[in-house]
């Protein structure tokens, strides 16, 4: 074959031309499968070793706020806006008239319940009062996972739902998709945000914030893995109870007391 | 302040409202793609002879929208350089993630379609024009200059085929945004799965109605009779559709109150209270209730071209403002009801900011100026005008 300079350095450019841009196209694949490709044990953590649950004895919560506080300054959530990853609720069922028969249910959550609660209402005029702590869930059929668009929220080994916040695009179809409203959009960020059961701890060995806090024990945190730990006796033993277990979402916070009027 | 906005009890993280306005726009805006596509069709396809004057138009109207289409979904990002990794990562769970690929797949659809209708235009132009004209419909043309009989048939036959496929795409793109809406189960006012159908049949109907004013703005522009078969042919059309879209919406609203789910004490409230107006008022008495009845009087009027022109028109922007209400309603009031299913909140547009008043409107605004740019490239006129002194 025959070639001249000009003809060969023309066919020599295109290859190295075309060399490089396949391998600057290539390579932020080859990075992404490398860090897929990761071990399961990082620092000494395991997430293969272990599957979280989180139980809520609502009759125990006496609506302190501790464990919101300690939330928001664990998570640096904001404290100046309406956003929580965790929050406490408060139902009072008012006496009814024997006569109408309707029954009168005020719920509130003021600033997430963090500064606790006020008698607004007098106490001869209820029937029933309780507190009910809320939390993401952690779905194992996470309906936040299914819609985003890109995959940035995703499901952990050991069973959290995180975001990555590198990747979320904030179109915030995940806060839709939550049927508890336990995901709020992160001003800052410009994506969405949501309670990792304080994964930066679980994963050293501690406790969630907001659990750690609680002084009557009525938010426990344990390996589902584990079959000595709290939550699995709770679960085994008690009478509990899940929010929306219609929706199918089948969620990872086990209720202890939920009364009906629960939403 | 914020109190008097929020009645009964909602989840402290919903006291913003995420969706704003910019997020009606978008079904609003891909709604009057698929119509005006759609209407399109009823020549091409269906060969509804008497829809021939607006055909090209009507694709020209698509493909001004439908470049619009995405803008008011990327401004509404929290993190707008990442939107394209949509395309890039897509998570195939998502009722969003196929956006990008239905979107591109079918700007590529309504492209070829628009050159395979014009080519002989602009075969004809290039050879007749010089200096950056001919460059410019050279280009165009992608420098294939053959006009033969034969290929000209050839393209016809190609440019059906190419609606053909068009029209399920059309409904897809469509009916798949009203499934975004429809597929959450977490919200008692978007999780139904007439959702898709109801948002293709009020897609339809609004781009017909946006096809027939455009219409008529064009040829009182440029001073030309208007071509009244087409016009009532379009109408009637209008009509058919607007009979199909009410009965999905009525359709949806009594399964609801009939099946009285736990939900139904939220979703009364919320068409009493919070988008009774927009609901009753628009979507329904305004935008199909009247149109209605003026459409059925101009199929029972005999002559009164006149007049029958204004009811038509009338009816049109009607059912322009109905469906945006209907958009409205579905995107805000869902949203306007707590998950809690025990309170409701209000959303306040603001003017100013990124998700505000003024953007919608530019973004608005947009697609009639590209349409009024892609006319003066490929004008559409000679069928629109032609057609008309046949008539006469």
């Amino acid at each position: 074959m025959n070639l001249s300079r000009r003809e060969f350095t023309k066919i020599g450019c295109k290859i190295i031309i075309g060399a490089t841009a396949g391998a600057a196209i290539v390579e932020p694949f080859i990075i992404n499968t490398v860090a897929a490709e990761n071990s399961p044990v990082q620092g000494g953590y395991n997430w293969e070793e272990h599957f979280w649950g989180y139980v809520v004895d609502t009759r125990k919560c006496i609506g302190c706020g501790r464990c919101a506080n300690a939330c928001k300054l664990e998570n640096k959530v904001p404290f100046d806006e309406e956003v929580y990853r965790t929050w406490i609720e408060r139902y009072r069922v008012k006496k009814t008239s024997l006569e109408t028969r309707e029954e009168e249910v005020v719920i509130d959550s003021p600033d997430g319940g963090i500064e606790g609660f006020e008698d607004d209402i007098p106490a001869e005029e209820i029937k029933k009062a309780f507190f009910v702590p809320k939390i993401c869930n952690h779905c194992d059929n996470p309906p936040c996972v299914q819609v985003c668009p890109v995959g940035a929220t995703y499901t952990t080994k050991d069973g959290v739902v995180l975001v990555d916040y590198e990747y979320c695009i904030g179109c915030r179809y995940c806060i839709q998709g939550c049927p508890y409203g336990a995901r709020y959009f992160n001003t800052e960020k410009g994506t969405a945000d949501k309670c990792t059961w304080c994964y930066h701890r679980i994963t050293k060995g501690l406790l969630p914030a907001c659990v750690q806090a609680c002084p009557t024990g009525a938010r426990k945190f344990g390996d589902m893995k584990d079959k000595n730990s709290e939550v699995n006796k709770i679960i085994d033993e008690e009478r509990i109870n899940l929010l929306k277990p219609d929706l199918g979402t089948k969620p990872k916070v086990f209720y202890i007391g939920l009364d009906r009027e629960v939403r | 302040m914020l109190d008097n906005l929020i009645w009964g009890y909602v989840y402290p993280n919903e006291s913003e409202i995420q969706w704003s306005i910019l997020i009606v726009l978008y079904p609003y805006i891909t709604g009057l793609v698929a119509g005006a596509f759609i209407a399109s069709s009823l020549y091409h396809v269906f060969g509804k002879k008497e829809i021939k004057p607006v055909a090209r138009f009507a694709l020209l109207t698509a493909l001004s929208f439908l470049l619009v289409a995405m803008m008011p979904l990327l401004v509404h990002l929290g993190r707008p350089e990442r939107g394209i990794e949509i395309m890039f990562t897509p998570h195939l769970t998502s009722a969003m993630s196929g956006f990008g690929y239905i979107f591109s797949f079918y700007l590529i659809i309504v492209v070829l379609e628009i050159w395979l209708s014009f080519r002989e235009d602009i075969v004809k132009k290039a050879l007749s024009s010089h200096g950056w004209k001919e460059l410019l419909y050279s280009s165009l043309a992608l420098f294939s200059f053959d006009i033969s009989e034969e290929t000209l048939h050839n393209d016809e036959k190609f440019a059906r085929k190419l609606a053909i496929i068009g029209i399920p795409s059309a409904a897809f793109l469509h009916g798949y945004v009203g499934f975004i809406f429809g597929g959450i189960k977490a919200n008692p006012w978007w999780s139904t799965p007439l959702m898709p159908i109801i948002f293709l049949m009020s897609a339809i109907v609004s781009g017909i109605a946006l096809l027939i004013l455009l219409y008529i703005a064009a040829m009182k522009i440029r001073k030309h009779a208007i071509d009244h078969k087409c016009l009532q042919s379009l109408a009637h059309y209008l009509w058919i559709f607007l009979i199909l879209d009410v009965t999905l919406e009525l359709l949806e609203i009594i399964s609801m109150k009939y099946a009285s789910r736990e939900d139904i004490d939220i979703i009364n409230r919320l068409l009493s209270d919070k988008i009774g107006f927009t609901f009753w008022g628009i979507q329904l008495t305004l935008g199909i209730f009247i149109p209605f009845i003026l459409l059925l009087l101009v199929s029972l009027i005999k002559k009164r071209d006149t007049l029958k022109l204004i009811m038509i028109s009338v009816s049109c922007i009607f059912v322009v403002i109905g469906v945006f209400a209907m958009r409205w309603n579905v995107v805000i009031g869902g949203q306007e009801i707590s998950k809690s299913l025990v309170g409701t909140l209000t959303y306040v547009p603001e003017f100013f900011s990124q998700e505000g008043v003024l953007p919608a409107i530019i973004i608005f605004m947009l697609p009639f100026i590209i349409l009024r740019v892609v006319t003066a490239i490929l004008p559409p006129w000679k069928d629109m005008e032609e057609e008309t002194q046949e008539h006469n």
